[in-house]
Order: structure tokens, then C-alpha cells, then sequence
């Protein structure tokens, strides 16, 4: 690997970043636009809209996050719910302490631990009535069990499919551990009935806007970072494993720390977007840990592109467009879609829609302009 | 000597009641009159008479055809003919006769009087059921009846349960000789009910005095304690290794299809559970022909599933990989998100052509009901049959990849694909043909699933996980390895259950495995080979 000097240059080309700051300007106005006109003037946009959207850029968090670890270094995860989920379980513990004594049974102990004749809080709830202490914790909890697991898995060398199954597994296994009452986690439902953040009524559209407006700084940040990460030579030993992982073992380099960094730095990313899908949604429960739901986050990176950073934040937005409009409109038929997405990207499009956009670029504009160094073919 | 002994017991009924005739009078009255408890005494009273004609007037106030007069006349009426239990005389309805009512309490007493009657039944199962209703509450007023019934009996088995019922009793004595032989005689019983009796006699008290005044019993006791305990203990374990057998064996029919076409074609196939579904619903659907054709032979519609759930199955197996999984051989991550994808379509489609609730799937006769064995522990056929049909499968699929030319040309395919190819196997038509087989044996466990648990869209979702732990465990492309972590991972889970609950039993499974894996990462039973990755 004959290293050239890397030039120092832009994250993104001039177009894209023209590109993705228009982006963001053009959803930062969304929930100004909410709040400055009434409803019924052209220009309000629902606040449906507004939450649907702010929904919507937590998953494109979470598959950016994904994205790192499939698109760019070829491990598969089948368990980034997971930490979604705990990320979203450790806002929650706050969230619930905040509701104070309003619950139904205006006790100091959130509804569900009441009902279960809890007469205090256990430990791990400890200090989780302080914001910084509970963000913290979105931050700790999924990265040390990434670093923990992936540490164990990645040092006995797991990896292709064996690891996408074991991370299966993980998910599974805390999925049956949260459904448990007794885990102290609210069981079945979950936290929800949140009533305020911070003081604030978390039910107000100016905290729905605000929430809105960190979600949308979060993913930029998010991009500008896993973009600064694969563009360095981090990035270039990363993409490294995906190809040809003996080879760089043979060159000397140990895969086990770069994979680590990574997987972990991936977890604490997801674990962020759960942490700002909660307060927007209102409601955590353990089916956000299933299976079922990891495998989708696999597939907004997949129809979007994976390996491109920007199109899984597209597949998101365009997976779950789909998915809130057939729900809605014609539910008995959304699996049917979302089976077929998964088969016919897979087959047809396996660069995604990103990648596709870029065969017709590159077709239009002169046959030599510049190839890509982003290839597909992690498997 | 039988005789005496009934004749003694006429005595003693003689003089618990006198001025004895067929039937007293005075006993018999009161069922048709008002007070409860008059009624329950009169009752109990005729239930340890043991005599025919007590046995006909309860049999006849249980089933509701004790009429009262109103002048107090009790009648046992059949098929509008009356007749006077004490005289026998025969006569019409009389007017104005109603029927003697029996609240829950009556209700109670008469089958506990009624069990005590039928002790002296002509059927010696008749005979042991009673027995064993007779010992599960028995009180100090069976005790004669008891001893009766046990000196009439004739049949070992019945006469070990009346011993029973009879120590059970006695252990409540005020001789302590006989509360010393009950309790050595309660060695024997396999009833767990008894224990805490036993446990409570030995329990020293406050002050340092124990119910149990008489050292000598309560050594006996002690000695009882231990055997019933061990008895226990042995039925638990056995009760365990057999559930975790049973869960071994469904284990290994949802995995055995995914060791094929995950072992030896490195095909991640999702959609595994969903053809353990498509084979339950093949079950359902031969069920409902059987019912509408062949409604005698309906028994039998299990034995007819289990090809067409085959043949199904892997005409759908086959079709998948004819369409989707032949053009992504050699990209495994992509094959598990295609045919995850397949998995949900399958499922919305079984949901939209049979409702998402679950379909109703009934054990044939021979495989319902069980055996009891140790005296207490059941094992139910259902389970059996399955443990038996996978061994059946297993062997099957042995045979099939090391005894045929198919298994040659899948053996060979899976060493070296290219080579296989030169030397003129039909590699694409050994593929469809082992994802087929694959799929078809996924048919087959659907098959034994839908004997045990429901049939439901969602029945698939379940197994995938652990089906592919099983795989990963006993390593790739190794029928023994699967069938060892299948046996493994059935029996850890069942014996873990106990102690940590079925959802910490499966923590704890999973993170065995996960550092299992750390020390042989290619599973149970690696093939050895030179590739790096």
C-alpha cells in the first residue's frame, strides 16, 4: 500500500457540501415555519410533519452509525437496536424521573415500579434524576457493552455472518431481559408518559422545536464526523478490513483496535439517536430491541447506499417515508413492500440509491471523471 | 375370613346407627329434608356403609333423581318408576314430588362418600382410581371403610395405594407404634403432598417440644423424609432430561435444515423459520382434508403430513433459490437480507390467506395422553413421538448425504466448488437440490412443531435465533455437531430453567456461547482445513 501524501482537503466536494448545507437550512426553517404561521396558512407545517421528520433524522443517525461498521468496514451488526434501544432507555430514566409526583399514583416512584410494589428506586437508578448524569449514560451504556462484546467477539476473530448472528442474539436475549418487569425497566410498556425536559412542558411545540433542532445538529455533527473518520487514514485501514483483512494482518497492522474504535464509536452514535428519538416520541419500549427492527435499520443502508455516509441518511428517510405512508394508507400490504425492498435491493441495487446516482453521474459527465474511491462489495 | 370381617363391619355400622334394617330410615330422611348439615352427616354416614344400597341412593342423588315426598318419603326415580330405597317396593310418581336439590358443599361430601363407595367396585380400575382420590383427602372417618376395603382387596397395585391412604390416615393416630409404622410405610409413596405433613412432625417448635412427641417415630421420619426427597429429586431430573430431550428434539428439526443449507451451501437462510411455517400450515391444511374426505381415518392425518409438509416445503425452498438466493452465492450478508425479505413476505402472505390468528392443529389420538412413569411424572406422547421422529430424520439425512450419489455430487460441492464443476457435477442442480432438501427437512420440523405449540404466522420468528445457535455451535457442514449442540443447548436450557427462569436461562445460554466461541471459533467440530478466513 504505497502511501500517498494525502492532500489536505475538503471533507466533501464544493457541491456536496453546497448540497448538504441547503439541506439543513431548508429542515432547520420546518419547525420555524411551525411555530411562525398559524395553522391553515400555506406556509405552516404540521406539527405531524415536524415530529414525523425529527423521527425520521434520529433513524438517519442511527444509519450513518451503521453505516461505519457495514459500509466501511464490512461487519454486519444485527444488533444496533440495541443500543438505540439503551440509549433511549437511559434519556428515558430521566425523562420518567422528571415526571415527578404527576403520575397516576403521585408517588416519588415512576407508575410501573408502584404497581409493582417497589418501595424504592434500585441502584442503577441512582442519580438518574440529573440530565448530565442520564446523558451520560446514553453515551456509556451501549459503548461499553459494544467495547465489552466487541472486544471478546472481535479477538477470537468472529466475523461475516457468525458475528451478524451473535449480534442477532445480543438483541434477542436483552429484548426477553427487558420484557422482564423485574428488570426494573417498566416490562412490557416501557417508560412513557413523559411530562416534561429540563423544566420545560415536553409537549409544548417550542420544546418539540428545540428537540427538533438538536436532532438535526446531532446528524449533521454526526456526518461532518463519520466523514472526517473515513476520509483519515483511520478510514483508509478501515475500508482495509472490509477488502482484504488477512492482507492488512499480513502488512502488520492489528484489525482488532480499528474494528474496536469503530464498532464502539457506532454503538455510542445509535445509542445518541435513541437518546433523541425518546423525548420526540414519547414512548420506549423493548420491541425497539427486537430482532425485527435491527434488520431494518440493515436495509435503510442498504437502499440508501452503504459506504457513502449520505446515502443511508436518504434510505432512511425514504424506508420510512414509505413505511408511515402504506401504514396508514395500506397496511395489510407494507410487509409485502418492505420484503420486496429487501429483495430487490439486494439484488438489483446493491450500491443503493446513492450508488445509482452516481452510475448516471458518471455516465453523463466525461467517462474519466473522477472514480470514486468508495467501493461496494463488503460482504 | 373376608365374610367375618364384613360382618364386623355390619356390627360396627350396627351400632353407630341401630334399630338397623335394610336401610335406616333415620339415615336416609334427612337427604330430603332442609338442614345442611343433617344432610352432609346422613351422607357421610351412608358412604361408609359400603353397602349396594347406599351406593344406589347417593348414585341417584348425584345424579339429580332422589325425589322427596311431601310427607318426608325419599325416592330413587328411573324412567318415570319410583322406588323406595328402604322397602324396595316399586310405585308410580306420586304428585307433588321434587326432585332433592344439591348445593357445591353436598356436591363435595357426595363424591368423597361416593369414591369411598367405589373401593368396592367390581373393576379393579374403578377400584384404583377411587383409591387414589381416597388418598389424596383422607380423613380419620374412612379409616374403617378403608380397612375394609383393603382386606376385601385382591389387587397389589390397588392394595399399595389403599396402604397409603390408610398410613396417611394413621399418621394422625394416637398410638405411636402405629404413627411409627405409617411412617416407615410412607417411604414408599410417590405423592409429594405428603412430605410437608411429614416435614411439620419433626419441626421443632419454640419452646424445644416438637409436634411429634415419640423420638423413635420422628427417626423414622427423618428416614422417610430422605426417600420421598431422593424420590423427588429423581423425578425432577428425570422430568428435565426428558423436556430437555424434547426441547433437543424440536431444536434439531429447525436446525438440521439450516445446517444444510447454512453448513454446506453458506447460504444465510432468514427465512428458515418461515418454512418451519409453511410446514405447520401443510399440517393444518392435510388436518382440514382429512376431515372433509377421510373423516374415519383422521388419526392418521399426521402420518400423511409429513410428505406433502416435505414437498411443499422444498418446492418452495426450491423456488427461492431458483428466483433470489442463485444469484448471491458467495455475498452470505446480502443472502441474509434477501431472504429476510423473504421471510416477511411469506409471513404477510400466510397472514392474508389464513387470518394472523393462530390455526387450530389437534394431536391425533395416539399422540395425546401420556405415560406415567417413577409414579409421577408424565410423559406425554406427543413428546416421544417427536424425540423419536427426529432420531427418524436424522438418520435419514445421514444416509441421504453419505450413502447416495446426491450426497457425493453435495459433498463435492461443498469441498470445491470448481473442481466439482470440472470434473461434470451439475453444480446449479446439486444447489436447487440441497436448498430443497434444506428446506423440505425445515418442512418436516414444522410438522412435529405443529403437534406441540400453536400454529401461527409468527411461529418462525421464534425458532430463527436459537436454530442458528445451534448451527454456529456445533460448527459448519457437521451433522454430529448439530446434533450434540442441539442435545446440549435443549438440555442446559431445561436444566437451567429451574434455578433462573426461562429468560435468564437464555442470558446465560447465549453468553456461554458467545464465550464458548472465544476458545473454538469454528463451533464444536471444525473441519480442518488451511484458509485463513
Amino acid at each position: 500500500m504505497a502511501v500517498v501524501a494525502p492532500k489536505r482537503h475538503s471533507l466533501f466536494p464544493p457541491a456536496v457540501w453546497t448540497g448538504v448545507l441547503v439541506a439543513t437550512a431548508l429542515l432547520a426553517m420546518l419547525p420555524i415555519l411551525n411555530l411562525i404561521f398559524p395553522d391553515g396558512s400555506a406556509l405552516h407545517v404540521s406539527s405531524f410533519t415536524i415530529a414525523l421528520i425529527g423521527k425520521f433524522m434520529c433513524f438517519a443517525i442511527a444509519a450513518l452509525a451503521l453505516d461505519l461498521v457495514w459500509g466501511y468496514t464490512g461487519i454486519l451488526s444485527l444488533g444496533h437496536g440495541l443500543f438505540f434501544a439503551l440509549g433511549g432507555y437511559a434519556h428515558g430514566m430521566y425523562l420518567m424521573r422528571a415526571i415527578g409526583h404527576d403520575g397516576v399514583y403521585q408517588s416519588d416512584l415512576p407508575d410501573f415500579m408502584v404497581f409493582l410494589d417497589w418501595k424504592a428506586y434500585p441502584w442503577y437508578w441512582s442519580f438518574t434524576d440529573h440530565f448530565w448524569y442520564c446523558m451520560l449514560l446514553v453515551v456509556l451504556v451501549p459503548g461499553i457493552l459494544a467495547f465489552v462484546f466487541g472486544f471478546f467477539a472481535f479477538r477470537s476473530r468472529i466475523k461475516g455472518v457468525y458475528f451478524s448472528i451473535i449480534t442477532q442474539a445480543l438483541t434477542f436475549a436483552a429484548m426477553l431481559l427487558f420484557f422482564r418487569n423485574n428488570t426494573g425497566f417498566g416490562g412490557n410498556n416501557g417508560f412513557t408518559d413523559f411530562k416534561r425536559i429540563l423544566g420545560f412542558t415536553i409537549t409544548a411545540p417550542n420544546t418539540k422545536a428545540v428537540l427538533y433542532l438538536v436532532t438535526l445538529a446531532a446528524l449533521l455533527g454526526a456526518l461532518v464526523l463519520a466523514r472526517w473518520i473515513t476520509q483519515s487514514k483511520l478510514g483508509r485501514v478501515l475500508t482495509g478490513i472490509r477488502d482484504a483483512e488477512s492482507r492488512l494482518m499480513f502488512v502488520g497492522y492489528d484489525p482488532l483496535w480499528f474494528k474496536l474504535f469503530i464498532w464502539t464509536l457506532s454503538a455510542v452514535l445509535c445509542g445518541i439517536a435513541g437518546a433523541l428519538y425518546v423525548p420526540q416520541v414519547g414512548i420506549i419500549n423493548p420491541s425497539e430491541m427486537s430482532p425485527a427492527n435491527s434488520i431494518e435499520m440493515v436495509i435503510w443502508v442498504a437502499t440508501g447506499g452503504r459506504g457513502t455516509l449520505i446515502g443511508p441518511i436518504i434510505g432512511a428517510g425514504v424506508v420510512n417515508g414509505m413505511k408511515t405512508w402504506f401504514t396508514s394508507a395500506l397496511p395489510q400490504y407494507w410487509l409485502f413492500v418492505l420484503g420486496a425492498i429487501f429483495v430487490l435491493v439486494t439484488l438489483f441495487l446493491p450500491q443503493g440509491i446513492a450508488g445509482l446516482v452516481r452510475k448516471l453521474w458518471t455516465r453523463r459527465s466525461t467517462p474519466r471523471a473522477a472514480a470514486d474511491p468508495a467501493t461496494g462489495g463488503a460482504s | 375370613m373376608s365374610r367375618i370381617l364384613i360382618l364386623f363391619a355390619w356390627a360396627m355400622a350396627v351400632i353407630s346407627a341401630p334399630a338397623y334394617a335394610a336401610l335406616d330410615p333415620a339415615l336416609v330422611q334427612p337427604l330430603g329434608g332442609e338442614d345442611a348439615d343433617a344432610r352432609v352427616e346422613a351422607i357421610t354416614k351412608l358412604g361408609t356403609l359400603g353397602t349396594p344400597e347406599a351406593f344406589s341412593i347417593l348414585n341417584a342423588l348425584n345424579e339429580e333423581r332422589l325425589y322427596a315426598t311431601p310427607e318426608g318419603r325419599v325416592l330413587i326415580v328411573e324412567d318415570d318408576k319410583a322406588t323406595d330405597p328402604l322397602t324396595g317396593d316399586k310405585l308410580d310418581l306420586p304428585e307433588g314430588v321434587d326432585a332433592v336439590t344439591i348445593n357445591n358443599r353436598l356436591r363435595r361430601e357426595l363424591e368423597s362418600a361416593l369414591a369411598g363407595l367405589r373401593l368396592f367396585a367390581d373393576d379393579y380400575r374403578v377400584r384404583l382410581k377411587a383409591a387414589q382420590e381416597v388418598q389424596q383427602n383422607a380423613g380419620a372417618a374412612q379409616l374403617p371403610m378403608l380397612e375394609r376395603a383393603l382386606a376385601k382387596e385382591t389387587d397389589p397395585r390397588v392394595s399399595s395405594v389403599l396402604n397409603m391412604a390408610v398410613a396417611t390416615i394413621n399418621l394422625k393416630s394416637d398410638d405411636a407404634a402405629k404413627r411409627k409404622l405409617a411412617v416407615e410405610r410412607l417411604a414408599d409413596t410417590t405423592n409429594s403432598s405428603i412430605r410437608p405433613v411429614l416435614a411439620a412432625m419433626i419441626e421443632p417448635r419454640a419452646d424445644g417440644t416438637f409436634a411429634e412427641p415419640d423420638a423413635g417415630v420422628r427417626a423414622a421420619v427423618v428416614q422417610t423424609l430422605s426417600r420421598i426427597d431422593l424420590h423427588i429429586a429423581v423425578i425432577e431430573w428425570t422430568g428435565n432430561l426428558f423436556y430437555g430431550l424434547s426441547l433437543a428434539s424440536v431444536l434439531l428439526l429447525a436446525a438440521l435444515g439450516l445446517a444444510i443449507t447454512f453448513g454446506l451451501m453458506g447460504i444465510i437462510n432468514m427465512a428458515h423459520g418461515e418454512l418451519l411455517m409453511v410446514g405447520a400450515y401443510s399440517t393444518y391444511l392435510v388436518q382440514l382434508a382429512f376431515r372433509r374426505w377421510f373423516p374415519a381415518q383422521i388419526d392418521w392425518y399426521v402420518v400423511a403430513a409429513v410428505p406433502t409438509a416435505f414437498v411443499i416445503t422444498a418446492a418452495v425452498g426450491m423456488l427461492l433459490e431458483r428466483t433470489v438466493i442463485r444469484w448471491l452465492y458467495g455475498r452470505p450478508l446480502e443472502t441474509l437480507l434477501a431472504t429476510w425479505g423473504i421471510s416477511l413476505v411469506l409471513m404477510q402472505t400466510v397472514r392474508t390467506i389464513f387470518g394472523a390468528q393462530n390455526v387450530e392443529v389437534a394431536n391425533p389420538s395416539w399422540m395425546s395422553g401420556g405415560v406415567t412413569v417413577l409414579g409421577g411424572l408424565v410423559l406425554t406422547y406427543n413428546r416421544i413421538v417427536i424425540i423419536g421422529f427426529a432420531i427418524f430424520v436424522v438418520v435419514i439425512v445421514w444416509a441421504l448425504l453419505n450413502k447416495t450419489r446426491l450426497g457425493l455430487f453435495v459433498r463435492a460441492v461443498t469441498q470445491n466448488r470448481r473442481m466439482a464443476d470440472c470434473v461434470g457435477v451439475p453444480t446449479g442442480r446439486v444447489d436447487m437440490l440441497t436448498f430443497g432438501l434444506g428446506s423440505g427437512i425445515a418442512g418436516l420440523g414444522g410438522v412435529a412443531l405443529s403437534q406441540l405449540g400453536n400454529v401461527g404466522p409468527d411461529l418462525g420468528q421464534s425458532y430463527i435465533v436459537d436454530s442458528f445457535l445451534v448451527v454456529v455451535l456445533g460448527g459448519v457442514g457437521q451433522l454430529a455437531g448439530t446434533v450434540i449442540a442441539s442435545f446440549g443447548l435443549g438440555e442446559l436450557n431445561k436444566f437451567l430453567e429451574p434455578y433462573a427462569g426461562a429468560v435468564l436461562a437464555k442470558i446465560a445460554i447465549l453468553v456461554l456461547i458467545v464465550l464458548f466461541i472465544q476458545k473454538r471459533p469454528q463451533g464444536l467440530f471444525a473441519l480442518k482445513g488451511r484458509s485463513a478466513d
